[in-house]
């Protein structure tokens, strides 16, 4: 079974994290890439990425004649996907368990973050009702 | 099919890939078809040569098997085309032919070279078309290599292909007169290749085909064809002084930059390499930018440390680059060489004219560079700002956190004085 495992900040976390220690930051990159071997060692791993930050992000709608109008205003509560862990496990409950690892990654000071992760399903091609 | 090729075999196969399409698109005149045909017999003799042993002949028997495909492939469409004639007995005759034939072997590889790097296609599509037709590498390793799945990549593989047969380029080399422009193109794709694998080479990568490798092969194999033309002598010099230095640019942090590097881990033969190329080429007179570049790298391997690299040359040098190229790269590179012989200050009015650049795609270089210089001239709340905003606008992971470090490490410091 595939989940997505994703992380995402508002914009004020998001520069938070811009203030964080040498030292906290890089606690935190070792973390994740830890995290990811870890992923990938256990044979879960499927895909992961960072995204850009959300100061560049755009949002895109269709104009009258499906051109592109591109705009950069969000509210402040919007939460901006940080990144995310795409694995392939036996249950929901063992998604759940590594998306508890990811969550205990070092913040501020080293200690565990405990920043929320949001777990869904990856729905698969599968076309069998049975019918 | 076998998961792990014998590496001899594999090494073959990727070396006949060009000498075995070259002659198949000659006869055929089909680039497109050409291509798959040779795909497919490549595909044969990794099943076949580790059982039944590489063949006495192996590049005859790669173009019988490519040419059978083909004239399968034309029976198939005779109702279209008016080939009727090319039968299975052409394609032994052409196997024979070709044995004696090595001297088309060099201009047929140029030729390819020129098709695949053809101004026409973008860059991407020139990069794929000779990463597979001349590099023999197979899709899914090009693929893996540009972080696609393998059936995108066997797209734009094969709408460059249809590029190539729609613009109706012959397959003949270029007249004298484009000639220079199309090597240039050849030179440029490879540069990009090179670019690609060297920028990749920091932090762990899934298994891939090394780019950087594959640049340098394909950059010998250019230079093979044409000694005497110094700016491929100064390209091959410029991969092989930068490439030297790959062990030392990764480390525990993702990016070691040039001036923290251990040179202990630099690959001292092949600087010698790269400065014996260069040494032989400079004098010959026609210096261009690939030479200039080179030299700018030798100058950084020649320093045994840091703090014994001859700013001085290098901003001479960027000096003569800047007359032949208005790259923003090379304003951003000048400035920073400005501001090691004149001091920063020198440094950030030479990167002002870079902010109004609209070439200059990627900002945060710019940003990263501001940063750097504002540190040196001891301006650190502005430099804290701009490693900030340079980490926000960074394109890679590794980039983003090494910015996010310096403006880290500045704000520690500032608030430990406080």
């Amino acid at each position: 079974m595939r989940f997505i495992l994703m992380m995402t900040g508002t914009r004020a976390n998001w520069d938070e994290y811009a203030k964080w220690s040498k030292e906290d930051l890089e606690q935190n990159v070792a973390f994740m890439r830890a995290f990811g071997k870890e992923l990938k060692d256990s044979g879960v791993f499927v895909a992961t990425e960072g995204l850009g930050w959300p100061g560049e992000a755009k949002m895109v709608r269709a104009g009258k004649n499906g051109e592109a109008i591109t705009d950069g205003v969000f509210p402040e509560s919007k939460e901006f996907l940080a990144g995310y862990w795409i694995i392939d496990v036996e249950s929901p409950e063992q998604a759940y368990k590594i998306a508890a690892r990811a969550s205990a990654a070092p913040g501020p000071g080293g200690k565990p973050g405990g920043i929320p992760i949001e777990v869904r399903q990856v729905l698969s091609g599968h076309a069998d009702l049975g019918l | 099919m076998a998961d792990r090729l014998d590496p001899p075999i594999e090494q073959l196969l990727r070396e006949m890939a060009p000498q075995v399409l070259s002659p198949v698109v000659r006869r055929f005149r089909d680039f497109a078809a050409a291509e798959d045909a040779v795909q497919e017999a490549l595909i044969a003799a990794t099943e076949q040569w580790p059982r039944d042993g590489v063949p006495a002949n192996p590049r005859g028997w790669l173009i019988q098997v490519a040419s059978r495909r083909m004239t399968d492939h034309i029976r198939s469409e005779v109702a279209r085309r008016r080939r009727e004639q090319v039968a299975a007995e052409e394609a032994e005759r052409l196997a024979l032919q070709v044995e004696g034939a090595a001297e088309t072997v060099d201009d047929d590889t140029l030729e390819l070279l020129f098709m695949c790097c053809h101004p026409a296609l973008t860059p991407a599509s020139a990069i794929a078309l000779t990463l597979r037709a001349v590099g023999g590498l197979t899709t899914a390793e090009i693929a893996n290599a540009f972080l696609v799945p393998e059936a995108t990549m066997a797209q734009r593989i094969s709408r460059a292909k249809q590029s190539i047969k729609e613009s109706g380029i012959p397959f003949q080399l270029p007249t004298a007169e484009d000639r220079a422009q199309r090597l240039r193109a050849v030179l440029h794709v490879l540069y990009l290749i090179f670019n690609e694998g060297y920028a990749s080479s920091a932090g762990p990568q899934l298994r891939r085909a090394d780019l950087s490798d594959e640049a340098i092969r394909l950059m010998r194999i250019v230079y093979d064809l044409q000694p005497d033309n110094t700016e491929v002598a100064g390209l091959l010099a410029l991969m092989l002084l930068t490439d030297a230095r790959r062990a030392a640019r990764t480390g525990p942090e993702e990016l070691v930059p040039l001036a923290q590097q251990n040179r202990a881990l630099w690959d001292r033969q092949q600087i010698a390499e790269g400065i014996a190329l260069l040494s032989a080429a400079l004098p010959k007179g026609a210096v261009g930018p690939y030479q200039l570049q080179a030299a700018i790298a030798a100058v950084h391997d020649e320093a045994a440390r840091t703090e014994d690299t001859d700013w001085p040359q290098i901003l001479a040098l960027y000096e003569l680059l800047k007359h032949m190229s208005d790259n923003p790269m090379i304003v951003l590179n000048h400035a920073v060489a400005a501001a090691m012989v004149h001091g920063p200050r020198k440094g950030l009015e030479l990167l002002n004219a870079l902010d109004s650049d609209p070439r200059l795609a990627e900002r945060h270089r710019l940003e990263a560079v501001r940063a750097h210089l504002l540190e040196m001239s001891g301006e650190h709340e502005a430099a804290i700002t701009n490693y900030r905003n340079a980490a926000s606008r960074a394109t890679s992971l590794p980039e983003r956190n090494y910015l996010m470090m310096q403006a880290a490490r500045l704000s520690d410091l500032r608030r430990a004085d406080q």
